[in-house]
């Protein structure tokens, strides 16, 4: 008898719970006038006033300008990885091979600059390394038909090994453009600081909503998520826009070594191990549907400013392992991925 | 109409085309016109090679021979995009718009107006609205397509087709989950693109709609040309029997075979018998009998409970309240693993999703469920499974009798009675079906309705569901009517039950 009790609780429980907070939900969210679309950018966006204002209570100088302008300069490849990320995940595919291609950039950049090639040749060509590799991938997706997750784990893979073919050990970067391209930084309003790579990532940001939003690429990229046959049969340019988005990714990721060469003023071929699964987690945790089909760059952005206020805040706590940054990572992602579950429940 | 047939040209001209799958030729040296300000039914059985036509002008599929002249010039479209671009657009069976999407989305898509370079979204909106306008919908442009019913999607896949100025439209079963409104609503679109000139080619299975909307027809059978009528000076016997190429036998025959005898003696247990049965949110308890030998309709609107009672039956859902008794015996179905053990098969109704394995071929699909309920280490002997596939591909009729096709290539009634084979070769002692015959043609839906009618007579116990009145009549022993999620009814059908007598059951909920 014991034994049956709970479990007949467990099983009651939930039913009755689930469709009121369900309705609440959806009550509020008709009150406020807010389209269902925007719910998970809505939940991101509580969550990270959640995470301000709780450490706004707890620590003093937490809520100050310098922090939140560092939050900006800390995550600025993150940004732009998951800003890519977001164009991929949007079709319904996945890219594991950003890390791996990000070091690889990075590695390049500082590898090339050593060798003495001009930091205005640099530049470009080691975003470019990201774009081929994003080409071939797509390539192999979509002619070769094979799994995204198969494809970009081979160029994960790939890139890696070239890391460490061209930079055995950590290249320092010493190149006196390149420093003071990386070292520039200006203040808006006199409080906020600004540096060059936060201005890339947020022109990518930019960029990539215009192309998401105002371009027929980027409404394709929505179709081929909500479906890609039907998106075939409506007669849209279906083999280019998945072709693409790896592109978008790749070029992306390798943006995101320039970003991160700047920061770290070096080339190193363990650089950003697992950094592809921290922008999947920005990109689910913006609130975008793994499935494909709905999400938003900006719901991105805020995830990815959810994950450093985490680390913000337990670097704050100062007593705490900094391992707690990926339970709570875990623990969030779980949140977000069931709320979408439901959201999408729903709707059938 | 006829008149101007010989004067104009036509706007699509087909010539000598075939398309061939792995074993399977779908067509066959076929010939079709379509002219300018007519609508064209294309006919023909499942299998027929009515979609494999309308891919080969699409662009879908490639041909293998002949020739497409649309407007005169010759074309080799290489994918829909191309064939819009000719000015033929095509709206699916399942409506191919993406949910996620707005509706002035789905309808713009490709052809959104710009400014400088820049989708300008609030004028992709207006002319969206201009569009569903000429539609006579009047839906908010902004709003999720999601949301919307079928038959809207449907319209909105139609305004979409004009969008592009389409010269042909093809519609191919476009009212297959519409009711008689939305039909209606429908073919006076139709009617209007027509005056105004659009070639329209439109697929269907209901002959009724066919006659009240074509002009002409072309029918289609085993993948060659049968011919090309005029619609008004075609009466329906003729047409049905160029159709299934034999004459009206099978369906005279059927009427012999279902004669209502009860089979039932009284007294005795039902083979299955559902007391109280319900589940919260799905269907109110309910009480049903299902004795051997006998067919158990299910009738009932769409919604009205009819395929959630089968799933209860099946142990695809679990009863929260009530109990199954088999033979008298109670048991507790949790899953369709232990139905199957307790001799109930159940064909859902969403063959593509829960039915059949596109990707196996024939054989492998006819022996998967008895493979699986005699589990994975006793594999059955190559020569026994030989006996099983053949035995069922010639008793069922199963085209093309190949065991070797993969079933994705095979059309919608032969899938179906794939399945129903699977089931069969199980050795069920309750079958349940729920809409066996739904989108597939008249022969292969006779043939169906006759095998079930077999089944009975040898003893098995069935429960028969479907949307069709006439077909649940004609089958069925006794018919539980359902209305709202329960059940509100049941007679016992005798010659003099009429399909309007269920229907009043159904509007009156069974309170006189």
């Amino acid at each position: 008898m014991a034994a049956v009790a709970p479990e007949k609780r467990g099983t009651e429980a939930p039913p009755v719970a689930g469709p009121q907070r369900g309705r609440r939900m959806s009550t509020i969210a008709r009150r406020l006038r807010i389209d269902r679309r925007y719910m998970p950018v809505v939940g991101t966006f509580v969550v990270l006033a959640l995470i301000l204002s709780v450490g706004g209570v707890r620590y003093d100088n937490f809520l100050s300008t310098n922090v939140l302008a560092n939050l900006f300069i800390n995550n600025s490849f993150l940004i732009v990885l998951a800003v890519g990320m977001t164009f991929v995940i949007l079709t319904g595919g996945i890219d594991l091979s950003v890390g791996a291609v990000l070091a690889l950039s990075a590695v390049s950049a500082a590898y090339l600059l050593d060798a003495g090639v001009p930091a205005a040749m640099v530049m470009p060509a080691v975003v470019l390394i990201g774009s081929i590799i994003g080409f071939l991938i797509g390539v192999m997706v979509h002619v070769f038909d094979v799994q995204p997750f198969i494809a970009t784990l081979a160029g994960m893979f790939f890139a890696r090994g070239l890391c460490f073919v061209i930079a055995p050990v950590a290249i320092p970067i010493t190149d006196e453009t390149f420093v003071a391209i990386s070292a520039w930084d200006t203040w808006v309003g006199g409080q906020w600081r600004v540096t060059t790579s936060v201005m890339i990532a947020l022109a990518v940001v930019a960029l990539a909503f215009y192309l998401l939003h105002y371009t027929q690429f980027g409404r394709t990229v929505y179709a081929i998520g909500g479906g890609e046959q039907s998106a075939q049969l409506m007669g849209l340019p279906v083999a280019r826009t998945k072709v693409l988005v790896y592109v978008v990714s790749g070029t992306c990721a390798g943006l995101g070594g320039l970003l991160f060469a700047m920061y770290s003023r070096s080339g190193y071929s363990l650089t950003g191990v697992a950094m592809e699964l921290d922008a999947i987690a920005a990109v689910v945790i913006g609130g975008t549907l793994l499935t494909g089909g709905t999400g938003f760059v900006l719901g991105s952005v805020l995830g990815v400013l959810v994950l450093g206020l985490i680390q913000t805040i337990i670097t704050f706590e100062g007593t705490l392992s900094s391992w707690w940054t990926k339970i709570v990572i875990g623990v969030l992602l779980l949140i977000f991925v069931v709320l979408q579950r439901v959201l999408t429940l729903r709707r059938t | 109409m006829t008149s101007s047939e010989t004067a104009e040209r036509p706007v699509v001209q087909m010539t000598g085309i075939s398309i061939e799958f792995p074993g399977v030729k779908a067509l066959d040296q076929v010939d079709f016109r379509l002219f300018p300000g007519e609508v064209h039914a294309l006919m023909g059985e499942n299998g027929a090679g009515k979609s494999t036509l309308i891919k080969a002008l699409t662009g879908v599929y490639g041909i293998d021979a002949g020739e497409i002249l649309v407007d005169g010039e010759p074309h080799q479209f290489s994918g829909p995009g191309e064939a819009q671009s000719a000015g033929i657009a095509t709206v699916y069976q399942e409506v191919n718009l993406c949910e996620n999407l707005t509706v002035a989305e789905n309808i713009m898509l490709g052809h959104e107006p710009r400014r400088l370079g820049a989708i300008d979204w609030r004028a992709t909106r207006r002319e969206a609205a201009r569009h569903l306008a000429t539609m006579g919908l009047d839906i908010d442009p902004a709003s999720s397509l999601g949301a919307h019913s079928i038959a809207v999607q449907q319209l909105v896949a139609i305004s979409r087709a004009m969008v592009v100025d389409a010269k042909v439209l093809i519609l191919d079963e476009p009212t297959s989950s519409l009711d008689a409104d939305e039909v209606a609503q429908l073919f006076a679109v139709v009617r209007r693109l027509r005056d105004e000139g659009v070639a329209i080619l439109f697929v269907s299975h209901f002959i009724e709609q066919v006659y009240e909307i074509s002009d002409r027809m072309t029918v289609l059978r085993n993948g060659g040309l049968v011919g090309e009528y005029t619609t008004a000076e075609t009466d329906r016997l003729q047409l049905v029997s160029t159709m299934i190429g034999r004459s009206m036998e099978v369906l005279e025959d059927l009427h012999v075979s279902t004669a209502h005898t009860v089979a039932v003696e009284e007294g005795s247990t039902p083979y299955l018998q559902a007391v109280g049965l319900g589940r919260k949110g799905s269907v109110q308890p309910f009480d049903l009998d299902v004795y051997s030998g006998e067919v158990v309709g299910l009738a009932g609107l769409l919604g009205s409970g009819r395929t959630e009672v089968a799933r209860l039956l099946a142990g695809a859902d679990r009863a929260d309240s009530g109990d199954t008794r088999i033979n008298g015996v109670p048991v507790r179905l949790r899953n369709p693993r232990a139905a199957i053990g307790s001799g109930i098969a159940f064909s859902s109704e969403d063959r593509k999703a829960e039915g059949v394995v596109g990707d196996l071929t024939v054989r492998e699909n006819i022996v998967l469920g008895l493979q699986a309920g005699r589990g994975w280490m006793r594999r059955l002997p190559a020569r026994q499974v030989d006996e099983i596939v053949d035995k069922y591909v010639a008793a069922l009729g199963i085209r093309p009798a190949n065991p070797r096709a993969l079933l994705r290539n095979l059309s919608g009634g032969n899938q179906q009675k794939v399945l129903l084979a699977r089931w069969l070769a199980t050795a069920p002692e309750l079958l349940i079906l729920d809409e066996p015959t739904r989108g597939i043609d008249v022969g292969a839906k006779a043939e169906i309705q006759k095998l079930v009618a077999e089944l009975a007579e040898r003893g098995m116990a069935v429960v028969f569901i479907s949307a069709e009145l006439e077909e649940v009549l004609r089958l069925s022993h006794r018919i539980a009517v359902m209305r709202d999620r329960d059940k509100v009814a049941e007679v016992v059908n005798t010659d003099d039950v009429r399909v309007d007598d269920v229907v009043e059951l159904i509007a009156s909920g069974g309170k006189h």
